[in-house]
């Protein structure tokens, strides 16, 4: 019974209307730009050649890192596409407010569509990746198809953060102010521009801390498997009840925001 | 019962409205340390139980802030009950606050599409209504310009056309009747008469008396969140013309010469049939001059009858009279009139003293093909062909 409500999310209505919220969306994102769709490929495109000039050429971290200004990239890409779309998804209720007090639909397809266009444009920054993955002449394997299930596993994460954040957003507008303070000290301590190894020479347990991250392990996960073996792992170093934490994270971020969302979700037409 | 597509169940709705704006966590966390709620509870909507069903043309009449607007929004399912409940059968189409957020970064047809997805239809079934919706909207040629393009009123009349277009099982309108111009509105009078015989069941709340009783095949008058009456749109009619003509105090007097002075005498009822006649007495003191009493008739907003009466009894200041006006009301039809009264020098015809909506009055009657105030009373016959 529970499931075959679950299964209602994706209904043929819901379907429609989810599809025709991306596609909109797609066509704002770069409405009155030239070149259009072309900047979602240029803009990591020249992020690389920054990465590239400042770290390889004039600091010289990450020297002991195969490939580094890839393994850079990749890392800022997947943590853009993070705070893109919990932020995409905290705006999506409250932006549409007009909307809500005139029609009745399903409020969660608002807040998906929200993170399905940062997806879309995650896969387009993924192709450049990809790219400079080849030029470097990184050896791919079967293990490199790991990438996908690492994504997912990203977007669901961001899916129940935006959920939460989008609810809690109705409730009380600091929280955008908040979020943006709280992302900007997690990018800190997610090892997004610095190698995990910088860390490990200072001290071993503040390593095994910043793994209990999930994006931590998402993004050094992806590294490893996309482009170094050189990349520091949860999985050879934390016991496995600790390796269960970033997934124990995850799931209950998502029970959580799914429950909160729910409950919110009946009086925001009022509350906006 | 089978034929049920709206089912309202002792509905009632509380809002909570927050005393401060305690939107903020700061505010929030002062409230609470104070030990403050921070909102007071205000309920629009109480106990509320009725049915629609399908075929109907049902209107909702009452006050401002009597609760129309809630209740239209339950039904909607914008708004959640606080108790009751609200069952719909069937798919809903909802005109409200003059219209669905349109995105003015889209153009006309790609604001259609969206605005179709968000009432659940597909692309392809968008398509099939298309040409219907832009033909009705009469805006072919703007179809694919931005929306923020458009000015207000066709902005407004592109959303209208969505919603009856579209093709629904129900339709919810709120205050249409200020959509577009004169020629669209008669338009959509036009076109409310054919869904009026059509199968298609629309819940409609107005200010407008006239439409009710045109349009609607049953309504309901609410004041306060509760149904005071449901029945046919005549009764409600007139209910509601009596109801607010009581909230409504005449006017004052404007005067263009104060040592003159003029009192009127009106009818202590307000109630009357075509049957009734009207008595309305002036007294004027104060003026030596030849004078002439001016009345005329107000409906709807509109002087519709303006009686210059020049034949006013030239004499009955001189001789200390009260003159006498009488008015059949046999060629009116029910509804809702004013009376001004204004005094004028017969020299020059200018105001001395005018007296706006002196009287205020309500005419019933059974009549139900009516529209306007003026009653057609031309008979038919059949003859011999010429």
């Amino acid at each position: 019974m529970y499931i075959m409500k679950w299964l209602e999310v994706f209904n043929r209505k819901n379907r429609i209307l989810l599809r025709e919220l991306v596609i909109t969306d797609f066509k704002l994102r770069y409405q009155g730009s030239a070149l259009g769709y072309v900047w979602s490929v240029l803009k990591p495109l020249f992020l690389f050649s920054i990465l590239y000039v400042v770290f390889d050429k004039f600091l010289g971290v990450g020297r002991n890192i195969e490939h580094f200004p890839v393994y850079l990239l990749l890392g800022i890409i997947l943590w853009n596409f993070f705070v893109e779309a919990t932020n995409q998804g905290l705006n999506s209720i409250v932006g549409r407010g007009d909307l809500l007090r005139k029609i009745n639909f399903p409020k969660y397809i608002v807040v998906i569509s929200g993170t399905v266009s940062s997806l879309i444009n995650l896969l387009f920054n993924m192709i450049v990746v990809l790219l400079f993955v080849l030029v470097n002449g990184v050896q791919l394997s079967w293990m490199s198809l790991l990438i996908v299930p690492l994504i997912i596993e990203l977007y669901i994460f961001a899916l129940g953060v935006a959920f939460f954040l989008s609810a809690l957003n109705v409730k009380s507008r600091d929280t955008g102010y908040l979020w943006e303070v709280f992302t900007q000290a997690a990018f800190y301590a997610t090892p997004v521009i610095y190698p995990m190894q910088m860390v490990s020479q200072k001290s071993s347990f503040a390593v095994d801390l910043l793994f209990l991250n999930p994006v931590a392990q998402i993004i050094q996960d992806s590294r490893y498997v996309l482009i170094t073996k050189d990349t520091m792992i949860m999985w050879n170093r934390l016991s496995p009840l600790m390796m269960s934490v970033p997934f124990l994270a995850i799931a209950i971020v998502v029970l959580f925001a799914v429950w909160y969302f729910k409950k919110q979700s009946k009086t925001f037409a009022e509350e906006i | 019962m089978k034929d049920v597509v709206i089912e309202v169940n002792s509905l009632t709705k509380t809002f909570k409205i927050p005393t401060e704006s305690s939107n903020g966590i700061k505010q929030k966390t002062i409230n609470y340390i104070k030990g403050k709620k921070g909102y007071r509870e205000f309920t629009p909507l109480k106990n509320i139980s009725f049915d629609i069903k399908k075929g109907e043309f049902f209107g909702i009449v009452g006050k401002n802030g009597s609760g129309k607007s809630t209740l239209l929004k339950s039904i909607a399912q914008i708004y959640s009950p606080t108790e009751g409940s609200v069952r719909v059968n069937g798919s809903l189409v909802p005109f409200i606050e003059l219209g669905v957020g349109f995105n003015p970064e889209l153009t006309g047809r790609e604001n259609v599409f969206l605005n179709g997805a968000l009432l659940g239809f597909s692309h392809k079934e968008m398509e099939l209504m298309y040409d219907d919706i832009v033909e009705f909207s009469e805006l072919a040629d703007f179809m694919e310009e931005k929306l923020k393009n458009y000015s207000s009123g066709m902005q407004v009349r592109l959303a209208f056309s969505v919603a009856i277009k579209a093709r629904g099982d129900i339709l919810m309108l709120d205050e249409v009747l200020a959509v577009g111009d004169a020629a669209f509105q008669q338009k959509c009078f036009d076109y409310f008469e054919k869904v009026k015989r059509s199968n298609q069941t629309v819940v409609f709340v107005t200010h407008d008396m006239n439409a009710v009783r045109r349009f609607c095949s049953r309504a309901m008058y609410i004041e306060n969140g509760t149904i005071k009456h449901i029945g046919s749109p005549q009764e409600i009619a007139d209910i509601y013309t009596e109801v607010n003509m009581d909230a409504v105090t005449s006017a004052e007097e404007e005067s263009h010469d104060d040592s003159v002075s003029m009192s009127v005498d009106i009818p202590s009822k307000k109630n009357f049939t075509q049957e009734d006649s009207i008595d309305i007495g002036v007294t004027v003191d104060g003026i030596a001059e030849d004078v002439f009493v001016n009345i005329s008739f107000v409906y709807g907003g509109f002087v519709f009858a303006d009686r210059n009466c020049r034949d006013t009894p030239s004499d009955f200041i001189q001789n200390n009279r009260r003159v006498n006006f009488n008015q059949s009301l046999d060629g009116f039809n029910p509804g809702k009139y004013d009376i001004h009264i204004s005094l004028h020098r017969r020299a020059d015809d200018g105001v001395i003293k005018h007296l706006p909506r002196a009287f205020s009055f309500i005419i019933t009657g059974k009549d139900d093909f009516r529209d306007g105030p003026m009653r057609i009373m031309g008979k038919w016959s059949v003859k011999k062909r010429g």
